[in-house]
């Protein structure tokens, strides 16, 4: 941790990298002026001090372009789109029914439930659901492809000028703390 | 309430505030004071940690008193209330969650500027977060100084203004002291406490008849002498057009606004991965549904065992139903039972809203310090470490959110609540989901988005019947109300969204193709994550 930190902080703080300055190693968006762990002021890196043949913006079009990143994303997108659409549809029909459509709310269902109790306690039953779902989808049709890339994107960028940081957060702080089934592939 | 209550109440209280302090202590004792420390805790909790942490951020005694009042006193309507907050969570874990815990470092101006001019985007981003987390912040202020008159019985003016104080003053030091670290670990012990409390009373009356469901609907809407009317919506926002519009419009800020809270966004940068953070936000889920689950228990037991008259005798707005129906569950006024009863929940709240201040504190710390400070301060002027004028700025929104408390304690502010979840859906979301998934948004977009939303959200409310021209106005003696509804969202956030759209379409700059591909490759698969 601590090493990682005073590696955090040892960035250059002048935009020296010219009007197109990464803002993810910009100084402003790192911690400026961090007086942690080493004490010592953020010494200035030369950016010009390695070669740059590939940038990390060209890294990342690369990657974005490439199928297992389409494939990832896709993933996602087919999953996240229709359940947005279909919870928040849903919800906003629930609301807009209650305030609107008392009748139909009242009906009764069985004993004291009506169609609103029904309806109400089939909110929290579809989130829960969904919860479910998309926690699963994600672990067993994302989770992989998404770390492989971001293993191969990490070594991409390696030796990348600008890339210190980069290189010095490769491995999450998780990494470090081993706790359940979190440990070890995260 | 007699001597006894208040007493054990103020015993336990004290605990809290005890323990509480021990664990800011305990976790500061060897701190190094970096900005990874103090905003994030180092980014090493579980996800079992976070969730609760998360549950115990969001769950303000709004909901643990005012929903089950709610409920005693309308019925079916405080339901229709509690439904928002939950499923505003679904667009936690499906949009935000992961991508900004990939992408960000410490709030959510660092998601938009990874991608667009850093200065402009930081100081929009930076003003509407601490926008929402002071309106916030005032609501629980107010509210833990009439809740403490309310429960201890102390109904004089200066004890509530201590309580507001003493409030203010244990969240600077917590936050200050502690940061995120000790703020999570308070986050916790309030969770446990508050799901402890909150099944036993559901077990207790649920218990009273025999487990049957059916049983305690009928005696609630028989009490409470609106009959079946008691379960269907209606009774608090229905009637007028303008009331049912209200609702709705309350409804898409609950929902919307959730995923664009400062303080809940802070939470997900807590934890080391994205994954994480998406199996924090599933234990969170978890958590808060059964807790409206059993407040929806709560309130119809208050109503049934209570009755709506005792509980509106008690307070005009229902919030000490769950303490009155607590003193009824344990045996009444007189026994013992009554009394620890009364206490255990008078504290449960007292730890809700320190817990929930703190968090609210702490991201707005934040915001001004890597935000606001960072790119408003002279370039030429002296250093300071990040962290130090996070500490001040934690001060500083302490002793606004005390002196804006202490002004509006009189006033009826429950619709900040409403106002701050506006705010966010109107001003936060847009801007964080246009910066998530939209290829050409520009950094015209970005600010254009913001203010947007902001401003209109803001304006719409000064012009709404809370601020002027009714009887419960803020201010009832003069007339400015040019806007209907009380709650702006249905208005505000899709201004929010179209205001996004046209400075983005209206910009001279290109949007930056590589920039775009950064952000996508690195939400999605956490590439260079810190």
């Amino acid at each position: 941790m601590e090493k990682h930190d005073g590696r955090e902080t040892a960035q250059p703080r002048t935009g020296d990298r010219g009007g197109a300055g990464d803002p993810w190693y910009d100084a402003l968006a790192s911690g400026w002026g961090e007086l942690d762990g080493t004490g010592a002021p953020a010494p200035a890196v030369p950016a010009q001090s390695v070669p740059r043949e590939r940038s990390a913006a060209g890294v990342y079009l690369e990657v974005q372009r490439s199928a297992a990143f389409q494939e990832v994303r896709g993933r996602y997108r087919r999953f996240v789109v229709p359940a947005v659409a279909i919870f928040f549809a849903w919800y906003v029909a629930y609301v807009v029914a209650a305030t609107s459509a008392p009748d139909l709310m009242a009906r009764q269902v069985a004993g004291s439930v009506n169609v609103a109790m029904v309806a109400g306690l089939g909110q929290f039953a579809s989130t829960f659901l969904l919860t479910w779902l998309y926690a699963r989808h994600a672990r067993l049709r994302r989770d992989r492809p998404a770390l492989e890339l971001r293993w191969d994107t990490q070594e991409m960028t390696r030796g990348i000028a600008d890339s210190t940081r980069m290189n010095g957060s490769a491995r999450p702080h998780g990494a470090g703390r081993v706790r359940g089934s979190e440990g070890g592939q995260w | 309430m007699t001597g006894t209550h208040q007493t054990l109440a103020l015993v336990l209280f004290s605990a809290f505030v005890a323990v509480t302090l021990g664990i800011t202590t305990w976790v500061s004792r060897n701190r190094h004071g970096s900005a990874e420390e103090f905003y994030a805790g180092g980014r090493l909790f579980s996800p079992m940690e976070n969730g609760f942490a998360i549950a115990g951020d969001y769950m303000s005694a709004a909901s643990f008193l005012g929903i089950s009042g709610l409920i005693a006193l309308f019925g079916y309507d405080g339901l229709l209330y509690s439904v928002g907050f939950l499923v505003a969570w679904l667009v936690v874990l499906f949009l935000v969650a992961e991508l900004v815990r990939n992408c960000g470092r410490f709030t959510l101006a660092d998601v938009v500027a990874a991608r667009m001019r850093e200065r402009p985007v930081r100081i929009a981003a930076g003003t509407s977060s601490v926008t929402v987390s002071v309106l916030y912040l005032v609501a629980q202020m107010v509210g833990a100084g009439s809740l403490v008159a309310l429960l201890l019985g102390g109904t004089s003016g200066a004890a509530q203004a201590w309580t507001v104080v003493g409030v203010g003053a244990l969240m600077v030091i917590y936050v200050s002291m502690g940061g995120m670290r000790a703020t999570t670990w308070i986050q916790i012990v309030k969770a446990v406490l508050l799901m402890g409390g909150t099944i036993a009373l559901t077990v207790l009356v649920l218990a009273h008849f025999h487990g049957d469901f059916n049983q305690l609907l009928r005696t609630a809407a028989a009490r409470s002498g609106h009959g079946s009317d008691f379960l269907v919506p209606g009774l608090k926002y229905g009637g007028s057009w303008t009331a049912r519009f209200d609702f709705i419009s309350l409804g898409l800020a609950l929902v919307l606004g959730t995923a664009g809270l400062p303080h809940i966004l802070s939470r997900f940068y807590t934890v080391p991965t994205a994954r994480a953070a998406r199996r924090s936000v599933v234990w969170s889920i978890g958590l808060i549904g059964s807790f409206y689950l059993m407040t929806i228990v709560l309130g119809f037991g208050a109503a049934a065992l209570v009755g709506p008259d005792a509980v509106r005798g008690s307070n005009a707005a229902g919030n000490t139903a769950v303490p009155l129906l607590a003193l009824d569950l344990g045996g009444g006024a007189d026994s013992t039972g009554g009394t620890v009863l009364f206490a255990i929940v008078a504290a449960v709240a007292f730890a809700t809203i320190l817990a929930v201040v703190a968090g609210i504190t702490l991201a707005s710390s934040a915001s001004v310090a890597h935000d606001l400070y960072a790119s408003l301060r002279r370039p030429g002027g002296k250093q300071r470490s990040e962290v130090a004028v996070a500490r001040v700025a934690a001060a500083g929104i302490g002793v606004l959110a005390i002196g804006l408390g202490l002004l509006a304690r009189d006033l009826n502010v429950a619709f900040l609540v409403g106002l701050a979840f506006a705010v966010a859906a109107s001003a936060n979301l847009p801007v964080l989901l246009y910066s998530l998934f939209w290829r050409n948004f520009t950094t015209r977009g970005a600010v254009w988005s913001v203010y947007g939303g902001l401003l209109p959200a803001l304006a719409l409310v000064v012009l709404s019947p809370v601020v002027s021209g009714s009887p419960t106005s803020l201010f009832p003696g003069v007339d400015f109300q040019y806007f209907p509804l009380e709650n702006p969202g249905l208005v505000s956030i899709p201004l929010g969204f179209l205001a996004g759209w046209l400075g983005t379409v209206t910009s001279p700059e290109p949007p930056d193709e590589a920039k775009h591909a950064e952000t996508e490759v690195r939400a999605l698969t956490g590439a260079g994550a810190v």
